[in-house]
């Protein structure tokens, strides 16, 4: 096990840039997920730490050791790809000896680290299978074994479970945060589901273009991101996001379309008249009967999930969001207040699209 | 129970293939005919679809009093030979297209399949001119490397298809479990790409037991001419002894059909990857 130390690393395929320096550190044993959307540079990145693709500029180091000019194999990282790939050729037991059999291990100490692994991953019955004749989420377990046969100094894991359906994903997501709090070993996990990230990372590493936009445990960038992107990244149904204008009287107020005026709950590091958009997040949108303290709303559309309900509203010329763990709250047509609890409202530069306050 | 309309279309499928098999191997059994039929027959019987009497005359005429088993030797040598070397050559290089991006390999594909794009007779006396000061006419292998050179283009843009056919994922999964870029290539990659070789490998085969063009022109004396070309001593300026030739024929088919039945197994499976995988 070891740290993983990225400094202004960079990487362009000729002219085009696809990560414009990332710097990042990842300690001992920690659970670390990569999220953004497609195209960010997420597993250009892992395959950078996992020595696939040449690093432009900047450095990585492992175990406090540059690896830039190291192969795959002399970084003792372990993978497991998206595609799983497994070698067709080769019976489960086998593809997960093949690293151990490379590094000459003993018979013995091999027939022990698989069928233990084996065990972890109730493999056991399926050892002498091929791939071909396994579903797709024994596929998935195996190369999950794969990767923990040996004891590599990380793991990585680029996008591992989206091949499988919403209820085995769910399964083997806790299965994974099992390994990896008996195993402890240091894990990069790339994903672009955000439950995934939310529930398995120590701490989240939300990409955007070819640049680390922010890192902090789940929590932090659920409650306080630090831009519009993150905050419209994290979370669903996403985050309700309103332009206005900032003004410092009566104790910090934003000016929405239509007059309305929102309260904040103090001033706002910001100069008067700064053009902001307000962020708010729909389980914190509070909706309620008409003549209540609030804005005026039509709901447009009810959206029940089972699990609670999505409310859109119409209200100065937007579309509010609303989510409630009550069911009939409102039908369509109804006519009610929404209203931002000040506590829960998240301002940004309209400009930057930094974070205020 | 099959309803009477699709019997019917079972039936109209089934008689055109058999009538296309039958198109496709009537030579060939017209080619076996003429070799059990006596001389004394050959004209005069007309055309009939077996001779009233057979005979193997030819087939021992052939092995015993002709030059041919020194042919069939020969061409042996040279088919095989051309065969594993296009093959071990196509393979490297069409992994080396497949999976790197290196300058200048615009360029060299362009080379490969300009070659391809010349009558083989235009090069002829270039080649001789070539191989005469260098002793390589007239000797098996003169002619092998001639047509190394010749296969190899085609053979490689084979062998790459086959490459792109299997996921670059396989070898960097091999990498970052502990191999080298050689090792995930002939631990993994090879044993994937068997189908693939065995038809590149069945192919060149055949084409080279076939060649006549530069057999005929680089070859001069018996000691080296390939059984093709000894196919050709049956015909002589005043007559063609049809029986010896065409048992010799049926002789020149038995080398081929074997190698197809060693390497079937993965020839099916290649030739089916390679349809769907492009
Ligand atoms: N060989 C290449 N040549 C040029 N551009 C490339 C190459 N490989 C990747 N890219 C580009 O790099 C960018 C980042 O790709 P990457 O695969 O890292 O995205 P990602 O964040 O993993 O996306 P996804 O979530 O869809 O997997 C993409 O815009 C892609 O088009
Ligand atoms: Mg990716």
């Amino acid at each position: 096990m070891a740290s993983i130390d990225i400094t202004d690393v960079r990487k362009a395929y000729g002219s085009t840039k696809i990560l414009h320096g990332v710097d990042l550190t990842i300690q001992d044993g920690e659970f670390v997920v990569l999220v953004g959307p497609s195209g960010c540079g997420k597993s250009t990145l892992l395959r950078m730490i996992a020595g696939l693709e040449d690093i432009s500029s900047g450095e990585i180091r492992i175990g406090g050791r540059v690896v830039n000019d190291l192969d795959p194999k002399d970084r003792d990282i372990a993978m497991v790809f998206q595609s799983y790939a497994l070698y067709p050729h080769m019976t489960v037991a086998d593809n997960m000896s093949y690293s151990l059999r490379l590094r000459k291990t003993a018979k013995e100490k091999i027939a022990a680290a698989i069928s233990g692994a084996a065990t972890k991953l109730s493999l056991t019955p399926l050892m002498e299978r091929r791939p071909k004749a396994l579903s797709g989420g024994q596929r998935q377990r195996v190369a999950m074994g794969r990767a923990i046969v040996r004891s590599p100094k990380a793991f990585l894991f680029d996008e591992p479970l989206s091949n499988l359906d919403a209820r085995l994903r769910e399964h083997m997501r806790g299965e994974i945060k099992k390994l990896h709090q008996d195993l402890g070993a240091t894990s990069i996990y790339v994903t672009h589901d955000q439950i995934e990230a939310m529930t398995l990372a120590d701490r989240i590493v939300a990409m955007n273009a070819g640049l680390v936009q922010q890192v902090g445990s789940p929590l932090d960038l659920y409650d306080r991101p630090a831009n519009l992107f993150v905050a419209g990244f994290m979370g669903s149904p996403a985050m309700n996001m309103f332009e206005g204008t900032y003004r410092n009287a009566n104790g910090g107020t934003v000016e929405l379309a239509q007059g309305v005026v929102v309260p904040l709950a103090g001033p706002a590091p910001t100069a008067d008249g700064t053009k902001v958009t307000l962020g708010i997040r729909p389980e914190h949108v509070l909706v309620g009967k008409t003549g209540l303290e609030g804005i005026q709303a039509l709901i447009s559309l009810v959206e029940p999930t089972g699990f609670g309900t999505i409310l859109h509203a119409s209200a100065f010329g937007e579309d509010v969001k609303a989510f409630s763990l009550e069911r009939g709250v409102a039908v369509r047509g109804d006519t009610v207040s929404v209203s931002f609890p000040v506590d829960r409202i998240h301002l940004f530069d309209t400009a930057t699209g930094s974070r205020i306050g | 129970m099959i309803r009477p309309k699709r019997l019917g279309m079972t039936l109209a499928h089934r008689a055109a293939i058999l009538l296309y098999i039958a198109f496709a191997l009537f030579p060939l059994y017209w080619l076996v005919k003429v070799s059990v039929t006596p001389n004394d027959l050959l004209y005069s019987e007309g055309v009939k679809m077996w001779p009233s009497r057979a005979t193997l005359d030819h087939f021992a005429f052939v092995l015993e009093h002709s030059d041919f088993p020194l042919f069939f030797r020969n061409s042996m040598i040279v088919s095989v030979s051309t065969a594993f070397i296009v093959t071990l050559l196509s393979s490297i290089g069409g992994y080396a297209l497949s999976r790197f991006t290196f300058r200048g390999k615009f360029w060299i594909v362009g080379l490969m399949l300009l070659t391809q794009m010349f009558p083989l007779v235009m090069l002829i006396a270039p080649i001789f001119k070539m191989l005469s000061p260098l002793g390589l006419t007239n000797s098996l292998s003169g002619l092998v490397l001639v047509y190394v050179a010749f296969n190899v283009p085609f053979a490689t843009f084979l062998m790459q298809s086959f490459f792109d056919g299997i996921p670059k994922d396989l070898e960097e999964a091999a990498m970052i479990d502990g191999a080298t870029r050689f090792m995930a290539f002939r631990q993994i990659i090879l044993p994937l790409t068997l189908p693939g070789m065995a038809a590149t490998l069945g192919f060149v085969f055949t084409a080279a037991w076939s060649e006549l063009l530069f057999a005929l022109m680089l070859i001069s004396g018996v000691d080296a001419s390939t059984f093709p070309v000894g196919l050709l001593s049956f015909v002589s300026k005043f007559s063609v002894d049809f029986g010896q030739m065409m048992a010799a024929g049926v002789l020149a088919l038995i080398p081929a059909c074997i190698f197809f039945l060693l390497i079937q197994r993965y020839l099916v499976q290649g030739l089916t990857a390679g349809a769907v995988k492009g």
